[in-house]
């Protein structure tokens, strides 16, 4: 009854089932042997690296006061797929925000061209940098919006509303940021402006990393084996500035209705003790959720709130430039302490007149530097360019542009701040190029007054100050103390001599002081220490700009400063009654009631610049 | 019946149950490693799913000792009647069922649930043995093949109204067992075809031929049936001037059609090449009783049937099968690519798989199962565990044991002295094949995502005995085959 024909099927049966384990044993071969993305793409799946971010360091003044601290700040993060039986209304009233801002996070998280990590399955961005008040009412009721948490970060605090261009921000990081520098992710913060920018790798510190398991539908299970690859952050390390906050509070306030910089600085060390930028902004403003609106509201203004002037501004220096030219001409022996001038209310050559005021003449250097003659440096000016030692007005001024470049004049100083201007210091070349060769110390009088093409940054006049108070040298003038982590060794020690030598500064010394008693900055004369000084009247399209240079005391000197007053006319009206009181505020650590009032009077006075001018 | 008392401990087939043995340890530890629990005591629990499968395995224990110690005569004797209440079942299951999933095929028997569709099998297995063992049983006999079909139908097409589409297909298995008993090659031939006109229509529907104005999914299914005119002419009558006639009407009919719709004016070439394949047909019908070559009558049918099946493809690709099943071929055949959505199942079981790599992560370690991105990771899915943890090697450990698992159960069906045993030894190594063809297959993303377990591995308790109530029976059978005579 067996029917044997088909015998030979049996073959056919087990050769299938040989086949099928062949085929899929070929396909586990191809997948966990010849295939090495799976691993990747299952560590993708399971393990989530949380960053854990370290504490930035904080900015603390030269007097120990902390300036710049960090706060607590919360991020609003969701997972769609999480995310069930939301009533947006209900979550909107209870944040404090518009369905239509909900829809517009909402959206933007669902962009992949501005979120390309975007998954309905992992934690996205929905708000960010929320202050503990705008998050309480959410915080208790957050059980009731699954998918929604609440994550710490810190954001800065300022302890002083001041000082805010130095200080700098903290920005999201662009695409561009985390290509030059990996260790930067999406949503990460760092420095975008002043010292944050410029010490952002000591500040930031290092991040950690958690690494987590993650189940399928995105919630935590615990490290990864025990934590073995888990990295604690190391905390950002804090900065002592140079910088005296009160100073720089009171240099903020002098310079309230104006357009203007004040820089100070320690002579003996090149610490900057306050650099005002006038107008200005609250630091706290470039902080937080509401940060990106005020940015664009400041970039938009027509005085420029974001532009650092003290370094990025460049300014015809005016009189103050004059010291200058009194050092370069006693050096190279155009004059000498009793070389005396005419001025008839002025310089006047052929058809040329450069105007001045009224001073007794003829008259020599001191004099001179006390009465900011232009006749006499204009002179001055005339007999180095045409002196025949040089061959020829070329070299000669190339003797002088090597001068003005040794005192920190042309070139970016070095301060340790982004974004420095360099300034205008004219060349032979330069000249060439204008006038076709054809040109004579006549031709480019301007300079010696601090006119003409030369311009300089408030803290290129402010280190002048320092040379001069240093009698010969200068320190790189920088805001975090020498010695700080992220400097190199000796830029903010080394001393940097100028080729002039001590005696010709003491004669500048004696002008400037001169110039105190019974000069031009005869309102910064005071009993309780001996101010030197320069006002500058820096003549432009507008309303000339008033100027002050000084340090004080003459001798041992504590502090030079530099005000610029951008439209204020006579060095005299805003410059010299600005350096005073802030001279007063450093030598004495206070004001005086009376210059208390004169300091709410100067904050008050109020220069029209018009909304169209720039 | 116990008239000849059988040694049951001295012939019963040892190296088969150490292979299931090895094969269901081998499971329960992947149980225990895609679970989400810590290594403990508490797996042991009958809280946990390792700590259930355990009482499983024992009860399957019992449950094969019981089997095994009936006489086969009482299977064979009540094989119809098993047959009977198990479809009895299947009906009632259909009304009696709570819904889960959509499917209506679990019944809650106190606190355990049992799938009725799994003790299905055994019973099919018996009846089709029964059946086959029949004086004059025949193969080529359309009557008897008729019925056996319908023996395998019938409880195909109940399952298929609990909605458990993927059970329903095991019974396919039953077409290689009636293969083995001398059942023609060329529904295995029809099934093939089948398979793939469904494939070629559908995968290459959207594409059109050039600029003309119908797809190369169709084109290409119509020349594949004009072509095998001739060759299935060819191959049955051996009449080699009417096959190539056939040939050459069919290349020159296509090309002409091909060359006037590319060069003059483009038409709908699929529509000449049916208008040829139904001539060439009838023509044939006309040759076969002209020239008494009955044989055409069998090409003129295929191909008609053919062309018949390749345009109710579209409808039902499109009206009957439903969303999911839809979405699944669509991943299978590389037009969808929702990695998210219906590909999400196959592209985590293969990232787990993919991620064991040569040596496995180690027991207990696999993040894709135990975090659950696998579904169903110690049910259908398992087999992910095993490639996750375990490995390359770990992973060709289980295939081959499933492979000598099957090759024996071969060796015990073929040193069967009586249909009855042979049919049902078949029945049992081409379930378990198709099962783990299925399901490893799925895993590994070449077959499509139909949900079945993986015999003696997947947990679940309904599966496991089904497993083992229709092995034990051949068991039972084979210690039993030399005392029959």
């Amino acid at each position: 009854m067996m029917n044997r024909k088909f015998d030979n099927r049996k073959y056919l049966i087990g050769l299938m089932a040989v086949l099928v384990v062949f085929v899929y044993i070929c396909r586990l071969f191809q997948l966990q042997v010849l295939d090495k993305g799976y691993r990747e793409s299952a560590d993708n799946n399971a393990l989530l690296y949380r960053t854990v971010y370290p504490m930035r360091g904080s900015l603390i003044d030269r007097k120990g006061r902390y300036v710049v601290t960090n706060q607590p700040a919360y991020d609003i993060m969701v997972t769609l797929k999480l995310v069930h039986d939301l009533d947006t209304l209900d979550f909107c009233s209870s944040l404090g925000i518009t369905k239509a801002e909900f829809d517009a996070s909402m959206a933007a998280i669902r962009d992949l061209r501005r979120n390309p990590g975007y998954s309905r399955y992992t934690r996205q961005l929905f708000m960010s940098q929320l202050s503990a008040a705008e998050i309480s009412n959410l915080k208790q009721e957050l059980y009731r919006f699954p998918g929604f948490e609440i994550e710490n970060r810190t954001i800065r605090r300022y302890e002083y509303e001041a000082g805010a261009l130095m200080l700098g921000d903290l920005g999201e990081v662009s695409k561009i940021d985390i290509e030059k520098d990996p260790y930067y992710e999406k949503g990460d913060f760092m420095g975008k402006q002043g010292i944050e920018k410029f010490y952002e790798n000591v500040l930031r510190g290092e991040k950690g990393v958690e690494v987590l398991l993650r189940d399928a539908r995105g919630r935590i299970q615990g490290s990864y084996r025990d934590g073995i690859l888990d990295r604690e952050a190391v905390p950002g390390q804090d900065l002592q500035l140079g910088v005296d906050i009160e100073l720089q509070q009171l240099g903020e306030m002098l310079m309230q209705n104006k357009i203007g910089s004040i820089v100070a600085i320690e002579p003996a060390t090149g610490e900057i003790l306050c650099m005002v930028s006038a107008p200005s902004y609250l630091p706290s403003e470039l902080t937080g959720r509401h940060r990106g609106e005020n940015f664009s509201r400041l970039a938009a203004r027509y005085d420029k709130p974001l532009l650092n002037r003290p370094i990025q501004g460049t300014y015809p220096p005016g009189s103050t430039f004059k010291t200058a030219q009194a050092l370069t001409f006693l050096q190279e022996e155009i004059i000498d302490e009793n070389t005396m001038y005419n001025c008839s209310k002025g310089f006047r050559f052929g058809r040329l007149k450069v105007g001045c005021h009224a001073h007794a003449a003829p008259l020599s250097l001191i004099p001179a530097i006390a009465t900011s003659c232009n006749g006499f440096f204009c002179w001055g000016y005339y007999y180095m360019i045409g002196a025949e030692k040089y061959g020829s007005p070329q070299k000669a001024l190339t003797v002088w542009k090597d001068y003005m470049v040794d005192m920190g004049f042309g070139y970016q100083l070095g301060v340790d701040l982004p974004g420095e201007a360099r300034g205008m210091i004219p060349n032979a070349d330069y000249y060439d190029r204008h006038y076709r060769r054809s040109w004579n110390g006549l031709t480019i009088i301007s300079n010696a007054i601090g006119q003409g093409e030369v311009s300089l940054t408030p803290l290129q006049i402010a280190n002048l100050g320092a040379t001069i108070a240093n009698r010969g040298y200068y320190i790189t003038p920088h805001v975090v103390r020498a010695g700080q982590p992220g400097q190199a060794d000796s830029t903010y020690v080394k001393r940097h001599y100028v080729n002039v030598d001590t005696c010709q500064y003491n004669l500048v010394v004696q002008g400037m002081r001169k110039s105190v008693i019974d000069g031009t900055c005869h309102a910064a004369n005071t009993p309780d220490y001996e101010v030197c000084g320069k006002t500058g009247t820096a003549e432009n399209r507008g309303k000339d700009h008033s100027v002050f240079m000084g340090f004080a005391p003459m001798d041992n000197p504590q502090i030079a400063i530099a005000v610029y007053v951008e439209n204020g006319g006579f060095g005299a009206v805003y410059g010299v009654p600005i350096g005073a009181l802030m001279i007063e505020q450093y030598m004495n650590g206070c004001l005086s009631e009376e210059s208390q009032r004169k300091a709410v009077e100067m904050s008050q006075r109020v220069i029209d610049y018009g909304e169209s001018k720039r | 019946m116990g008239s000849r008392n059988v040694d049951i401990i001295r012939n019963i087939d040892w190296i088969t149950i150490l292979l299931v043995l090895a094969i269901t340890v081998c499971g329960w530890f992947s149980i225990v490693g895609s679970s989400s629990e810590s290594f403990s005591t508490e797996l042991l629990s009958f809280s946990t799913r390792p700590g259930k499968q355990l009482v499983w395995m024992l009860c399957a224990v019992v449950l094969a000792v019981i089997v095994t110690s009936v006489t086969q005569l009482f299977y064979n004797s009540y094989s119809y009647i098993i047959y009977g209440a198990m479809m009895l079942l299947l009906v009632a299951t259909l009304f009696l069922a709570h819904e889960h999933k959509g499917s209506r095929s679990w019944l809650d028997i106190g606190p355990v649930s049992l799938q009725p569709a799994e003790f299905a099998k055994f019973a099919t297995a018996l009846a089709l043995a029964k059946f086959a063992d029949k004086y004059n049983f025949n193969t080529h006999d359309l009557g008897d093949i008729v019925k056996a079909g319908g023996l395998i139908l019938l409880p195909m097409a109940i399952i298929i109204l609990q909605n458990e589409t993927g059970s329903a297909l095991v019974y396919f298995a039953f077409v290689f067992v009636l293969f083995r008993e001398g059942l023609t090659g060329f529904v295995l031939y029809l099934g093939v075809m089948a398979v793939i006109i469904f494939i070629v229509a559908l995968k290459y529907a959207g594409v059109p031929v050039g600029s003309m104005p119908f797809s190369v999914g169709k084109f290409a299914v119509l020349l594949m049936i004009g072509l095998l005119i001739p060759a299935m002419s060819w191959f049955l009558q051996r009449d080699r001037r009417t096959s190539l006639i056939l040939l050459l009407v069919v290349v020159a009919g296509t090309t002409a059609g091909l060359l006037f719709s590319g060069l003059v004016i483009p038409f709908d070439v699929t529509r000449l090449q049916m208008v040829l394949t139904v001539g060439i047909s009838l023509f044939l019908v006309f040759l076969s009783f002209r020239a008494i070559a009955r044989k055409y009558l069998i090409v003129a049918g295929i191909s008609l049937l053919g062309v018949a099946y390749l345009y109710s493809v579209d409808y039902m690709f499109n009206d009957i099968l439903q969303d999911h099943q839809r979405s699944r071929i669509n991943v299978i055949l590389g037009l969808e690519d929702d990695p998210k959505a219906a590909g999400y199942n196959v592209n985590q079981s293969m990232i787990a798989i993919g991620s064991g790599g040569f040596a496995g992560k180690g027991f207990m370690q696999g993040t894709q199962t135990r975090l659950k991105y696998v579904p169903e990771q110690d049910t259908d899915f398992i087999f992910c565990t095993v490639g996750e943890e375990q490995g390359f090697l770990g992973s060709s450990f289980v295939l081959l044991l499933y492979l000598a698992l099957i090759l024996r159960l071969l060796f015990l069906a073929e040193r069967q002295p009586s249909v009855f045993g042979r049919v049902y030894g078949y029945s049992v190594l081409c379930i378990l094949l198709f099962h783990v063809f299925v399901n490893v297959g799925m895993v590994l993303g070449i077959t499509p995502v139909i949900g079945i377990p993986l015999p003696f591995f997947s947990y679940g308790g309904s599966s496991l005995w089904g497993f083992t109530i229709l092995l034990s029976i051949f068991l039972r059978i084979d210690a039993e085959r030399l005392a029959s005579y």
